[in-house]
C-alpha cells in the first residue's frame, strides 16, 4: 500500500466500513433512512424485550429498569433510567442496534430500532401518542428531561483535591476514633456466616 | 483441619479462614519451640525426599501449586443480573509485587468472553482520516511497539462501599483492578498510518464481543500514551482480557480500555455512547452528574492484614503490606495509620516506582496484640493524596457508584481477625 509511515494495511472498503461504522451521535450523524410507531414498538418490546425489563419498562428482578424514575436524581435512591437520566435520544438508538436484545445482538432492523425508540419514549412519558412515528427525520427534535444535568469533570476542584501539600501526620483527630459501621453486621460477603452453614 | 483441605476448599469463608489461621498459628508456635524427638517434618524422611517427581513435559503450561488452590478469582452473584455482563474480584489479599498473574487478573465483560480466532480478526480505522485502513493482527505485529507496566482499574472499583462498609474482604472491596506488562503498539502509529485530519478531535474504540463496546476518548490522550495491546505478561492477552487486541488508556478507567479491539472512529465531537452517559457517569448529591471522569485518582489498600487475610502468628513481627496506584502518575508516598487516622507513618514502596502502576508498600511494625484501626494514604508526583471516605461524601454524595478511591479502614482484633469498617 502506498502512504502512511510503515505502509502497513489496506485501505477499507465503503462496504465494510458501512458495516461496521453504525454510530450515532446526539447530532444525529449517523442515522440511517428509516422509521417506525410506538405502536409497532409496543409489539417488538413485547416479544423482544419485556422478558427482562418488564412491560412498562419497570426492569425484571435485576435487569435494567428503562422507565419512570423522574425527579428521583436527587433522592436517597435515585432511579436512573432513560427519561430521568440519559442526557440524549441518540444513544438509545444507537445502544439498541448495537448490543440489544441482550444474546441476539444485531438481531433488529433499523426501522424496528426506531419503532423501540418510539416506544421508549411513549413509556417514558416523553411522547404519548400511540401513532407517534419515530424517523431520521425527526429524530433530533426529541430532547430528553436530562441533557442540561451532565457536566465535565472537575473533581481537582474538591476540597481534599483542591489541597494538595502536606498533609496531617500526627494527632490528626481530636478524640479516638469511634467505628460507625462494620461489614461483619450486613453479613452479604460470598463464603459469610450462613454460606458456612448451609455448606 | 489440615493446611492442605483448607487450601482446597471451593469456598473459603471467614470462619474457615479464621479456623486456618487458627491452626497455623498452632503449628507455628509447635516449630517455635522445639518438640521432644524433634519436628517429624525434619527428622522423618519425607514422601517428596524419597521419591521422583513428575517430569519436564508433564506440565506443559504450569499452574499454581494446588496448595495455592484457593488464589482465585471470586464473584458476588448478588451484584448483577448476569454472569456475562458483571464482575469478578482479584485476590489481591494473596499476591505480591506489583504485577498481576494473568490467571487471575479480575473481569468485567457486557457480554461474555469473546471467543476470537486472531486469523479472523481485523482492526479498522475510519472517520476523519485521510485513508480509512484494515489491519491484520499479523500487520500490527510489524509496528514498533513498546513494553509498559499500568494498573487497570474498574472505574466501579470499591462502588459498593459508598455507603458505608458491606463486603468484608479487599478482594471485593479493592479487588476490580490489576496490574500487568502490556506489549502493544502505540496508538499513535496507527493514527498517523491512516492520516489524522486537522478537525480529529476524538477517537473511539469499539469491541468486537456481543456488547460492542464503545467510549469517547480525546485525541490528546490518544496521541499521548494509549496502545494498541496484544500481550500482557509476555504472553498473548487472554481471551477475557480482549484476546487478540485491546485498548490500554493508561490510569484511566477500566471501561475505556476496551477488549477485542476491532474499531478505531475518529471524529470531531464526542459520541455519547451508553457507557459515557448512562453508565461511568457520577451522579452527585444535587442530582446532577459528572461525565468524562476518565483519570483513577490516587487510591491505597492494605492488603495484609485484611478481612480474608487475619494474623495467624499471635504478637510480634507483623508485615503490613499493600498497594497503591495513581492514574495521575507515579506514587511518591504512603502512609498508614494504626490507629484510625490520627497518627501516622511513612511506609516504604519496594520494588519498581512506575507511572500510572501498581505499587507496593510495606510497614513493619512488632504488635502487641492490641486491636488496630489500619489505613493506608496514598500520594502521587503531583501533590493530590488519598482522600477519607467521609471527605468524598462530603463533596459528592453517596449516589456516585463510580471512582471511590477514599481511605479503607480495617479493624484487627486481639484474636487476629480483621473486618471491613467505617470510623468517625
Amino acid at each position: 500500500r502506498d502512504g502512511g509511515v510503515f505502509g502497513l494495511g489496506r485501505e477499507a472498503l465503503p462496504e465494510e466500513i458501512a458495516a461496521w461504522d453504525i454510530d450515532i451521535r446526539p447530532d444525529g450523524a449517523g442515522l440511517p433512512v428509516g422509521s417506525g410507531t410506538v405502536a409497532d414498538g409496543e409489539v417488538l418490546y413485547t416479544d423482544n424485550c419485556a422478558v427482562c425489563h418488564g412491560d412498562f419498562g419497570e426492569g425484571v428482578g435485576r435487569w435494567p429498569v428503562l422507565a419512570g424514575g423522574h425527579d428521583t436524581l436527587a433522592d436517597e435512591r435515585p432511579e436512573k433510567t432513560i427519561g430521568s437520566y440519559w442526557p440524549y435520544l441518540s444513544t438509545v438508538y444507537d445502544y439498541v442496534r448495537r448490543a440489544m436484545p441482550y444474546g441476539n445482538a444485531r438481531s433488529l432492523s433499523d426501522d424496528d430500532v426506531y419503532a423501540l425508540t418510539a416506544y421508549l419514549l411513549y413509556l417514558n412519558d416523553i411522547v404519548d401518542d400511540e401513532d407517534f412515528e419515530l424517523s431520521n427525520e425527526n429524530f433530533t427534535d426529541i430532547r430528553l428531561p436530562n441533557e442540561e444535568n451532565f457536566f465535565f469533570d472537575d473533581r481537582d476542584e474538591e476540597p481534599h483535591y483542591a489541597q494538595k501539600g502536606e498533609p496531617c501526620m500526627s494527632d490528626c483527630k481530636a478524640d479516638a476514633v469511634k467505628i460507625t459501621q462494620r461489614a461483619r453486621i450486613l453479613d452479604v460477603t460470598p463464603g459469610s456466616v450462613d454460606d458456612d452453614q448451609a455448606a | 483441619m489440615s493446611d492442605k483441605t483448607v487450601s482446597q476448599s471451593p469456598n473459603l469463608s471467614r470462619r474457615s479462614l479464621l479456623k486456618a489461621g487458627l491452626a497455623t498459628g498452632v503449628a507455628a508456635g509447635a516449630v517455635g519451640t522445639a518438640r521432644a524427638g524433634g519436628d517429624p517434618l525434619i527428622t522423618e524422611i519425607q514422601d517428596w525426599n524419597r521419591y521422583l517427581g513428575e517430569g519436564v513435559q508433564a506440565r506443559p503450561y504450569g499452574m499454581p501449586s494446588e496448595y495455592e488452590a484457593h488464589v482465585v478469582r471470586r464473584d458476588v452473584e448478588w451484584l448483577t443480573a448476569s454472569t456475562e455482563s458483571s464482575i469478578n474480584f482479584t485476590p489481591l489479599h494473596e499476591l505480591d509485587g506489583i504485577i498481576t498473574p494473568n490467571g487471575i487478573c479480575f473481569e468485567r465483560h457486557h457480554g461474555g468472553i469473546a471467543e476470537i480466532n486472531p486469523a479472523d480478526h481485523r482492526l479498522m480505522i475510519n472517520g476523519l482520516v485521510d485513508t480509512p485502513l484494515v489491519f491484520t493482527m499479523e500487520d500490527l505485529k510489524r509496528f514498533p511497539r513498546e513494553n509498559r507496566v499500568y494498573f487497570l482499574e474498574c472505574a466501579a472499583n470499591s462502588g459498593m462501599e459508598w455507603r458505608g462498609s458491606q463486603l468484608n474482604g479487599c478482594q471485593y472491596t479493592h479487588g476490580m483492578v490489576h496490574c500487568v506488562v502490556y506489549t502493544g503498539v502505540p496508538l499513535k502509529l496507527l493514527l498517523e498510518e491512516a492520516g489524522i485530519k486537522t478537525n480529529a478531535k476524538w477517537v473511539m474504540p469499539e469491541g468486537a464481543d456481543a456488547s460492542a463496546m464503545t467510549r469517547s476518548i480525546p485525541m490528546e490522550k490518544a496521541l499521548d500514551d494509549c496502545l494498541v495491546a496484544f500481550k500482557m505478561n509476555g504472553e498473548a492477552l487472554r481471551p477475557e482480557q480482549g484476546y487478540p487486541l485491546r485498548m490500554v488508556v493508561p490510569g484511566w478507567e477500566g471501561n475505556m480500555w476496551v477488549k477485542w479491539l476491532r474499531r478505531i472512529e475518529v471524529g470531531d465531537e464526542p459520541w455519547h455512547q451508553r457507557e459515557e452517559t448512562s453508565k461511568y457517569t457520577d451522579l452527585l448529591e444535587n442530582g446532577k452528574a459528572r461525565r468524562f471522569t476518565w483519570v483513577m485518582d490516587p487510591k491505597s489498600v492494605i492488603t495484609n492484614p485484611s478481612p480474608q487475610a487475619p494474623i495467624s502468628h499471635g504478637k510480634g513481627p507483623l508485615v503490613i503490606s499493600g498497594v497503591a496506584w495513581s492514574g495521575n502518575g507515579r506514587i511518591t508516598r504512603v502512609d498508614v495509620s494504626l490507629d484510625g487516622g490520627r497518627n501516622w507513618k511513612t511506609a516504604r514502596i519496594d520494588g519498581p516506582s512506575l507511572p500510572k502502576a501498581m505499587h507496593r508498600f510495606y510497614l513493619d511494625i512488632d504488635w502487641d496484640g492490641s486491636d488496630l484501626l489500619l489505613q493506608s494514604r496514598a500520594m502521587d508526583e503531583h501533590g493530590y493524596y488519598q482522600p477519607t471516605k467521609n471527605e468524598l461524601r462530603v463533596s459528592r454524595g453517596e449516589n456516585s457508584i463510580y471512582h471511590n478511591n477514599g481511605i479503607q479502614t480495617w479493624h484487627v482484633k486481639a484474636d487476629g481477625t480483621v473486618e471491613n469498617v467505617e470510623v468517625s
